[in-house]
Parts: structure tokens; sequence; C-alpha cells
């Protein structure tokens, strides 16, 4: 007998069919397996053809803490987070208040009926399904671990059925998953079929949210953008890696780590052709990337915000000394320690000018995973080129969740762009060697590496120096130096990558966005569009900024500018950098620390459009 | 920092290496620290021994922080390549530098307050790796060029100009060293270059880190009565406890030794070093003996002195990484980018 759902009214108030565009929420307790159980899930409905985006929502902690793991079924591929919720798989009794009011109305709350469900947190609207998946679980399994474990795959079965999923793609996951275990498939099939079993038996599967077969992923990956920026380090041809452990950044260089053990360690020898370093606080990691650097090697650091604050004094070290460096700054929330498991954009206007005296900095913003990888080839190719550091700021949401992306290329003819270096044999040529030589007007000027050529030895010194690399305290000279870096910080705004324009004649407002924000924007505009309310676009991919984003500016009456700062800190750094109108930038700001959502932005925009209308 | 160019002269009759250099092409800009100062007799020691050694200038790599030792580096080898970083932070640059090149000599200038104060994390963290290099801290218990505060090295009692006693404990280069991993450890005196230059030439071939600690006596602002890191004090209280004489590979035996009085040690590339013990109870290869002499025989107010402790077999950085012996800033790109093909079959995995 199938057994009636809590609230009889919620299950007369059934939406209707939502095929492929639903959001599944699980809360779970940190430390439970529960990540596993749930990237099973999400990679299910991807293999299945359909488009999905999934972001974690975890503390700073290692066991015990509330984590939320939310999954968005998107048939037309919307990587933002929606802001509602359809279906909650809550696993977590001390959040059940917060998890049950989150859900929609009309939608679906799945939880352990081991125990019974407070009845005063049962609403009407939603339809509790109660499965005891630890009394079950209690049953079949021996030990304390595996019960853990598999009270979570048990839901995922459960889940199988309820959303109508192919319970042929699990197996051939856990098969692939324990690939090098494979007693460990049978066990975690017999609970994901309890879970299924139990579902088909007692409720009415599949409920009208579910998945249907697409088939728009099949040149798509499931990536998060640490790993894409690891990846991207690895084929851009690093060789030295530093760092301190920092969350959300340090996945970067496991990932690092992981391709180069694969590929450039020699299985026999086990020589390596990189080498890692753990510094032992980021002033060290920075000081690290500059001397390889300095040496001709390709190097690099990841850190978020704090590391950031305690690299300044090197930054404007490699800035004057005119060394490269690539900076990856997986952005976290500030100030502070901050939150951080939490994502944020927050370290704009930092990066962009870190260090004291004039400094200034070129900086990437990757939109996403893909781009963390094409960004971060070509952030050490500017890195050289430009010879100074280059920073690409990520941010949480890009870095550590797992976006889907379409497969990433590469074209084998690419070089290493290895900017204005000196050979033996050039140096031999030459009468005298002076570093800080403008020769062709770009601003950049030739460089020597150690060990090369005699005639290439050269004393690098942050100190006031002259255009032939002597020390001075002369104004004039110290100057003409200053002022060539100003030069060069020209030529960096017309090699940056250029921003991307998506617009049409006659639309009078706009919005400008940058980095993780752009997919929520694009969302949002698709739906503005729906209204009525047409918008160009801009994403900013680079400071300093080039000629188009000026132009695009001043060539409509409004610009919102989306940003996930407090502060509006690209309004800033728009206004410090180019000749625009402030008064018309109109920041819409999203800080709290969750990902940016598209309703925030069209709330936001129609407000001020129809405000405007009204006046 | 601030240096004046020397003027060129020529003495045809000047003695020349085996690379047809004289110790002239050894040498670097005109000192501008004030007369007298200890750090300008390391300067010349450094100059002799890479001159005798015959190192090619160019494929040495000078490195320093901030303060007056770390000004040092313009003053020798001016046909090096050299770089004068951040206060405290030499020994990241070094770190990064040698793991992108290998095979480049490295030598880092520091003070007691770039060393022990400001960096005496990356001071730490270098030994602990065991970064090949020679690092040398030009000790003289006091800020130069903020005038006259004591540094962490100042021992407790010892009196500032003014006539102010330090009441802190000192933090002792040698004894952090032999803690911290660090290979070849020695201490030594800026005017006893018959010392000096073969701890310098022997901390050179040595492969992991080499730490030298040179008293050198700050001529302005430490070198009056009172003070334990004057010239007279450490005159008076200097005890060298091991004699090491450094014979560079290939190079005939000259010196006649007392069997059993000297113990040889050949290094890496071949060169080896005479150890001479001239405290019959000091032995160099023991780290925790080594640490419970130099102890006890500071609390007594000597200055021990000489090759404290070595150990020739501990692996450098780069063994311990497992690098490859071709420094890493020259291998080829193809060898580095695994290439498309490879590209589109790890992203299976991420389906």
């Amino acid at each position: 007998m199938k057994q009636p759902a809590i609230s009889k009214q919620a299950a007369n108030n059934q939406m209707g069919l939502q095929l492929n565009d639903f959001v599944i929420k699980l809360a779970n307790v940190n430390g439970t397996g529960s990540a596993s159980a749930n990237g099973l899930l999400s990679k299910t409905i991807f293999r299945m053809g359909v488009p999905i985006s999934a972001k974690n929502f975890f503390p700073s902690n290692i066991q015990g803490l509330p984590t939320w793991y939310e999954v968005r079924v998107s048939k037309d591929g919307y990587q933002a987070r929606s802001g509602r919720v359809d279906v909650m798989v809550a696993m977590n009794a001390e959040t059940y208040a917060d998890d049950v009011a989150e859900v929609s109305a009309g939608g679906y709350l799945l939880y352990d009926s081991s125990w019974p469900m407070n009845k005063e947190l049962l609403r009407d609207d939603v339809t509790f399904l109660g499965i005891p998946l630890a009394k079950h679980c209690a049953a079949e399994f021996d030990s304390a671990r595996v019960r853990i474990l598999m009270k979570n795959v048990m839901y995922v079965g459960a889940l199988v059925a309820l959303l109508d999923l192919d319970i042929a793609v699990v197996e051939g996951l856990l098969e692939e998953q324990f690939a090098a275990k494979p007693k460990l498939v049978p066990l975690n099939m017999r609970a994901v079929k309890m879970g299924y079993d139990y579902a088909m038996e007692h409720f009415n599967c599949p409920l009208p949210v579910r998945v249907a077969r697409m088939d728009v992923t099949h040149n798509q990956i499931m990536m998060d953008g640490n790993t894409a920026a690891g990846l991207g380090c690895m084929y851009a041809g690093a060789t030295v890696g530093a760092w301190y452990p920092i969350t959300p950044s340090t996945s970067l260089m496991d990932a690092f780590d992981g391709f180069c053990q694969r590929f450039r360690q020699d299985p026999e020898t086990g020589e390596k052709h990189y080498c890692v370093i753990q510094a032992e606080d980021e002033l060290s990691a920075i000081g690290m990337v500059i001397g390889a650097s300095w040496n001709g090697a390709r190097a690099f650091t990841p850190t978020s915000g704090p590391g950031i604050s305690l690299m300044s004094e090197f930054i404007g070290f490699a800035y004057f000394t005119e060394l490269p460096a690539v900076l990856f700054d997986v952005q976290r929330v500030g100030p502070s320690t901050g939150m951080p498991t939490r994502t944020q954009q927050g370290d704009v206007m930092m990066c962009a000018y870190a260090s004291h005296g004039d400094t200034k900095h070129v900086c990437l913003y990757p939109a996403d995973p893909e781009e963390c990888f094409y960004l971060s080839v070509k952030a050490f190719d500017l890195a050289e080129q430009l010879q100074t550091p280059v920073f690409v700021l990520s941010d949480l949401d890009i870095g550590m969740n797992e976006w889907q992306c379409p497969e990433l290329q590469w074209d084998d003819a690419y070089q290493p762009n290895r900017g204005k270096v000196l050979d033996a044999e050039a140096l031999d040529k030459i009468e005298r060697f002076y570093r800080y030589m403008d020769i062709d007007g770009d601003g950049i000027c030739a460089r020597s590496l150690p060990g090369v050529h005699p005639k290439g030895a050269f004393f690098t010194r942050g100190s006031g120096h002259n255009k032939y690399g002597a020390y001075t305290e002369d104004p004039d000279q110290y100057q003409e130096v200053l002022d060539r870096l100003t030069r060069k910080f020209k030529t960096a705004a017309s090699v940056v990558p250029e921003a991307v324009i998506h617009q049409q004649n006659g639309v009078t407002d706009a919005v400008i966005a940058y980095g993780s924000s752009d997919c929520a924007v694009r969302e949002a505009l698709d739906r503005l569009k729906e209204q009525g309310m047409h918008l160009n676009y801009l994403r900013i991919r680079a400071f300093p900024f080039g000629e188009e984003v000026e132009a695009f500016i001043n060539a409509h009456q409004g610009v919102f500018v989306v940003e996930q700062n407090r502060d509006a800190q690209m309004v800033s750094l728009l206004t410090l950098e180019t000749g625009v109108d402030k008064n018309k930038l109109v920041p819409l700001l999203h800080y709290g620390g969750f990902p940016l959502y598209a309703e925030f932005v069209v709330n936001q925009v129609s407000a001020h459009l129809n405000k405007r209308k009204n006046a | 920092m601030s240096y004046i160019s020397k003027p060129v002269a020529r003495h045809p009759g000047q003695k020349k290496n085996s690379l047809g250099l004289t110790a002239r092409d050894y040498e670097g800009g005109m000192s501008t620290l004030c007369a007298g100062c200890g750090h300008d007799s390391i300067t010349a020691a450094l100059i002799q021994a890479f001159f005798e050694l015959e190192v090619p200038p160019h494929r040495v790599a000078k490195l320093s922080g901030i303060g007056c030792s770390s000004k040092t580096p313009a003053y020798f080898l001016s046909a090096s390549h050299g770089l004068n970083s951040v206060h405290g932070r030499m020994p990241s640059i070094a770190t990064g530098a040698n793991a992108a090149c290998s095979d480049l000599t490295y030598v880092g200038i520091s003070g007691d307050g770039d060393s022990l104060s400001i960096g005496l994390g990356q001071f730490a963290h270098a030994m602990r790796r065991n970064l090949n290099m020679l690092y040398i801290i030009e000790n003289n218990g006091v800020y130069g060029l903020t005038k006259g505060q004591f540094s962490a090295s100042a021992d407790i009692g010892s009196k500032s100009k003014r006539g102010v006693p330090n009441r802190f404990e000192p933090i002792d280069p040698v004894l952090t060293a032999i803690a911290m991993g660090g290979s070849f450890v020695a201490r030594s005196f800026s005017g006893d270059k018959q010392q000096l230059v073969p701890l310098i030439k022997a901390g050179m071939a040595h492969k992991g880190f080499a730490l030298l600690d040179i008293i050198s006596p700050c001529v302005t602002f430490n070198d009056h009565d009172g003070s334990t890191k004057s010239y007279k004090y450490t005159r008076d209280n200097f005890t060298e406890v091991t004699h090491a004489d450094f014979v560079p590979p290939a190079q005939e035996i000259t010196i006649k030794y007392d069997q059993g009085s000297v113990q040889p040690v050949t290094l890496h590339d071949g060169s080896r070093i005479y150890l001479r013990k001239i405290a019959e109870d000091y032995d160099p290869s023991d780290r925790s003996s080594a640490s419970a002499y130099i102890q006890s025989h500071q609390e007594k107010g000597e200055v021990v002195t000489g090759l404290l402790y070595m150990n020739s077999d501990a692996p450098d950085m780069h063994a311990t990484n497992q690098t490859v012996a071709t420094p890493l800033r020259d291998q080829d790109y193809s060898v580095l980018c695994p290439g498309a093909d490879a590209l589109k079959a790890l992203q299976h995995g991420y389906r």
C-alpha cells in the first residue's frame, strides 16, 4: 500500500509537470560522506544529457556542521542559482526548520522518517516524503561507518525513482568510481536499490518534478575552476609553483600537482619536471615565485584575499623590478578572516593597486572554469610579455564548484610568449646590456636571465634605479623609469583580453559585470527581455580596460554594474581609470556570500527602470 | 643600494686564475659602508674565495635582503647577477631561483636584523628544506641604517652606545641552524681572513644549506666597551674549536697533516675539507653534542668558531623533490605540455 504523503492538501496542490527545470537541494552534516553521494546524483543527471549546475554551501569546518549541496537542473543550461528549491533532501535534523521553510510552495521534502518529524514544522504547501533510511541501513549493514555512508546512497536511490533517473547510469558511474575496488559496486548498488524500491512502493513515482533524457551535454564536462586553472598552469608550461594552503584556493595547487604527477613525472625514475613548494607563508610563496621568474621559469602562486594582503610588499617589488609573476586570487568573503567558505568579489581594488607607492597591476577576471583554463595560460603569456605580476581573480563559486562547461580545447601550435628575453647569442652581439632601456617605445625593456652570458649580468634592485639599471636618488632619472612604467601599462591595455559585448542597436541601457556574476546576469537579461526590457551587456575580462569599455559606457544612457562586493569596487576602478561619467554607473551589489542569482538582477534592474519611467 | 663606481686601474703584473681573470675581476662597486666596517672585510674574503675557486662570475647569483649587510652584494662580483630583495625575504627568492635553476652558485648575504628578526621564518624554512646555497649572516648585533637599535642577536647585558643594556635573550644563528636542519654550520669573524676564506669556499662546495655566521663589528654603533659584538670583545673571546682547510677538486694536497689529528671530508663535487680539531672534545658531526658544547661555552662568554656542524649526506631540496637534473627553466616546452590529445583524453574523467 502506498504511504500517503503527510500533507494531503499539498498533494492536491501539486504543480504541473516540471521537466528538466527544477532545483534539488540536499541538506547534510559535514563529514558524513554525503559529497560523493550528491556527486553521484548530479553526475547521473548530467550523463542523461541534461544540463545542470551544482553548488556546495559548506561551513569552515571538517566535521559536524551543516552543509548543503544544490543541483539546478536547467534545460536551458543556466548555470547560476535559481533562487528556488523544488525538492529538499533534509538529512540534517538540526537544520530541519530552515530547510522546510526554504522549500518553494508546491515543492517536496524528503526526510529520514526513522524518527518522527516535528509536526510543527509541517507545511501545507509542501509534500513531505518520509523514508526510514537509518532504520533500513541499520538492518542491512554491519559497521557504523558503512551505515552512515549507505544512508546517503539510499536517498540517491529514492531520488532515482522520484525523479525518473536512469538506474543504469548510476551503476555505470559507481563502476567507474570504484574501478580500483570493484567489491564496493554491489554494496552501493544494494543501497541504491533499497531507496529505489522503497520509493516505488510508497510514493507516486515519478514526481511531476522530473528528469527526461536530453542530448545537450555530450561535448560538455563538469569541472571546478581550480582544477581548470591548475590544468592551465601545466599547459602553460609552468614549472615552479609555490603556495601556502588557504581556502578556497588550495585545490588549485592540488590539481596542478596531480596533473604534473601524471604527465611530468617519470614513472620509472620518479624524476619530476616541476617543483611544487609548500611555503611557510604567503610572503615566502610570492618570493619563491619572483625568484623563479627572475631565473627564467614560469612560476605561479594560488591564494585568496588574506594571502594577497601578505604578499603586497613583494608584489610592489616585482612591479618595480619588472619581473613576471602569476597570482591566482580565488576570492572569498572579507574583510579579515571573513567567511572563508563563502564567495565574493571583494579583492578587485586591492589587486589592481596592491603594494605601497604608485603601482598598478594587470588583472584577469575569468567567468567560469572554462575561462579559468584559458586565462591561466594567457596570464603567463602576459606576465612574461609585460614583465609584471598578473592576477587571475577567480572566486570560491568558480573555484570550488563543478560547473558544466564545453570541453577544453588545446592548439598544439601554441608556443609560450616568453617576452623580450635576450639569449646568449643576442647578448654576445650587443656592446653593453642596460636593463631598463625602452628601445621600441612600448614601455617594455629587454631582460636577461642569470648565468646565461657574462654580458647579461645585472643587479636587480627594488630601490630607485635609472634606465641603465643603476641605483639612483636623482628625481629625473627615477621619474623617467616611473613614467615608462605608465607607458607599459598603456601597452598592457592593448594586449589583455577584450571585453565580451552583447549589444543591439537602439538599446539605451546596459549592464556591466565580470567574473562569476556572468551566468546570473545572462539569465537575468533573458528574463528582462521576456518582460520587454532590452539591455546591452558588456563583460569585463581584464584590467587595465581596453578602449571598448569606455566606448561602451559612453554609448549608453545608464549602465548597471553588477558586483559581488559592498563598495562597488569595479565602479571605483572604472571611475578612476576611464573618463566616463560616473553618474551613469548604477551599482547592483550582492555580497552576502552566496553566489549571485538572476532574480536579484531582474528585480533590481526592473525596479530602477520602472522608477525612472515613473519619475 | 648606494655605491660608487671604482676607477679602472690596470696592474699588468696581477695574478690571473685559470679563467684568465684577476682578483680585480671579482670586485664590485666601491663600498659606501663606514670606514672600518667588518662587512668590508667579509667582502674582501668573498672576492678572494671566488677568485681562488675560479668561478665564472656570471654563474654566480648574489642575493640579499635589506640592511647594511644586504648592500654588500654591490661591492663584489659586479660581473654576477644579483638581486636585492625586500627585508627578510632573501631566502624565499633564493628558494625560487634555485627551484628554477639548480646549476648556478647561490650566495645570500644577510644580517642579524634581516635573518633573525623580520626574516626568521624564511631563514628557518630555507634550512629546513636544505636549500643548496651559501648563506652568510654579517652579524653585528645592531641595526645600523636606523641608527643603533639592538638586534635579536644582541647578548643579554651587552650595552648600547648610550650604555643601556639589552635585556632579551639572543637568537643565536648557529644554534638555530643546527636545530633547523642546516647541513653546514660555521661561525667566523670578519677580522680573521685565514679562517674565513676556507669556510666560504667549503660552504660554496657543500651541497645543501651552508650557514656562515660571521661576527662583523659595527664601528659606528656597536664597537664600544660593554658591547659583546665589538672588535675587542670578539678577539678576546674568540675560541676556534675546528679549523677547516679547503682543497678544490683535482688540486694536489700541499699541506702536510699529522695523521690522526685531521679529518678529511670529500664533498659532492670532489673537493675536500681537511678538518683540524683544535678543541679535542668537539665533534662537528654530532648535532646534539655540538649544540651542547656551543651553548655551554657561550655561557662562559666564549665565541665558539670554526666549522661547527656538517652533514654532507643530507638531501637538498631538489633531491627531496626528485627534480630532474637539467634545470627546470631549461626544459623544452614540448616536455612540459602534454598536448591536445592528452587534454581530450583526460577530460573523460570529467563527464
